[in-house]
């Protein structure tokens, strides 16, 4: 290995510990969330914005998982 | 309080357990998704239902799942410039308008024929479909294999240079993936077919990577990634329209999404080594698997609506977990060819890297 690069550890932290806090505060408040998820009408706005929310750090954390682990996509050599 | 309590009822208990179920089926969901750019949800919807969730809350819930999925999808295979975001939108449009008449659609068979019918009708679509389109894809991806010309570039159809060849005015927008001017009178009714599709059987993406591919003239490897982008514009409509209806259990899709975004990285990744054939192989096997896991239920409806002699109790389950397991199967081995495919270019890759070194060096 090159062992060039510097693998984005702190990034993956930091992402990682936002979305284990945002499942915690989900799994944690199952009664309070569903009660207010579940109504309807303008609460619509609730689970949109939520699925949003967690897929931006969640996300971002999966996506720095791999390339932590070394799984990375191909490097291009000109192709296309 | 006390009536709030009562609406819960539709919220299924989670345990540890279920929790990882859900989570590694997100998983491998993703990890398919991420590759052939749908075809990854089908298997959540019984998924969910098998441990309890009420079937519109399955549905529901699994489509707050997938269209963030979508998102982080596309946007990682945007980076690799994969992703045609114009095609996407023009056909996500008019597949959200498939997606409310596929609904209406299952909703008067329902009131005509009860659940019975609507699950007959479901499974004869799942049949027809598959065995058609995922016939010809996969006949089409083998006829490549075999031809050993798995390095060339894909051909475009005849039938798509010709839908290319049309110049209908006012009604011609240039697509990047398909380097072409094509007549949006063209790609609506394909967004259309999607979206119904999608709205009957879960997976859009089966009718509408395939028309991108076989009928516009996308290569492969875009074509599954824009389905991304229609994924996302139809689950979000189809999400919000569920949630105003408080069917979204949150839980549910989130859990799902924990599995499924580790998934999509993966399988978006994984494109990143193949060439076009192999989204297409992945795509035509599960599709004929699956059409087999579904024609194995419709011997079960079809006795429920008594178009034929009843059914053993013993046999419909038989049938029903036979028909779940090839389904999950079907996943599993989509999951393995691309992770099979990912593993042999890494290795190659790496392989290449460390020669290039060797040569610098002396």
């Amino acid at each position: 290995m090159a062992g060039i690069k510097k693998k984005p550890i702190g990034k993956m932290t930091i992402t990682g510990v936002i979305t284990i806090v945002l499942y915690a505060s989900l799994l944690l408040n199952q009664d309070i969330i569903n009660s207010y998820f579940g109504k309807g009408g303008v609460y619509a706005f609730l689970p949109i914005i939520t699925a949003f929310i967690f897929s931006f750090f969640h996300g971002s954390f999966t996506s720095i998982f791999w390339t932590v682990l070394g799984v990375e996509a191909k490097k291009k050599k000109g192709v296309k | 309080m006390h009536d709030m309590v009562g609406a819960l009822t539709n919220f299924v208990d989670l345990d540890v357990m279920k929790v990882a179920y859900l989570f590694f089926v997100g998983f491998v969901g993703g990890l398919v998704s991420g590759f052939i750019g749908s075809g990854g949800a089908f298997v959540l919807t019984p998924a969910m239902m098998s441990i309890g969730v009420p079937g519109l809350v399955a549905v529901a819930s699994n489509m707050c799942h997938k269209f963030p999925k979508a998102l982080v999808g596309a946007i990682k295979r945007a980076k690799y410039g994969q992703v045609d975001v114009k095609l996407g939108l023009v056909i996500g449009v008019s597949a959200e308008a498939g997606v409310l008449y596929g609904a209406h659609i299952q909703e008067s068979i329902k009131k005509a024929f009860g659940d019975a019918g609507s699950n007959l009708y479901v499974s004869a679509a799942f049949v027809v479909i598959l065995a058609i389109v995922g016939g010809f894809v996969l006949r089409d991806a083998l006829k490549t294999y075999r031809s050993g010309n798995t390095h060339e570039e894909e051909k475009v159809t005849k039938l798509a240079r010709w839908v290319q060849s049309i110049n209908i005015p006012g009604t011609m927008v240039y697509f990047k993936s398909l380097n072409a001017k094509v007549s949006v009178l063209f790609t609506i009714p394909l967004g259309f077919a999607t979206g119904m599709l999608a709205a009957t059987i879960a997976v859009g993406g089966f009718i509408g990577v395939p028309s991108m591919i076989y009928v516009l003239g996308a290569p492969s490897l875009m074509a599954s990634a824009t389905e991304l982008v229609i994924a996302f514009v139809m689950g979000m409509g189809g999400s919000f329209k569920y949630a105003l209806h408080g069917l979204v259990d949150i839980r549910l899709a989130m859990i799902i999404l924990a599995g499924s975004l580790f998934g999509i990285q993966l399988g978006a990744i994984g494109t990143t080594y193949v060439k076009g054939y192999m989204i297409k192989l992945v795509m035509g096997l599960i599709m004929v698997i699956v059409l087999f896991s579904r024609g194995l239920m419709i011997p079960v409806y079809m006795s429920q609506l008594g178009l034929m002699q009843p059914l053993a109790e013993g046999t419909v389950k038989v049938l029903k977990s036979t028909s779940f397991a090839i389904m999950i199967l079907a996943l599993i081995i989509g999951a393995f060819i691309v992770l099979k495919a990912m593993w042999q270019g890494i290795r190659a890759e790496r392989k290449m890297a460390k020669e290039v070194l060797k040569h610098g060096e002396v």
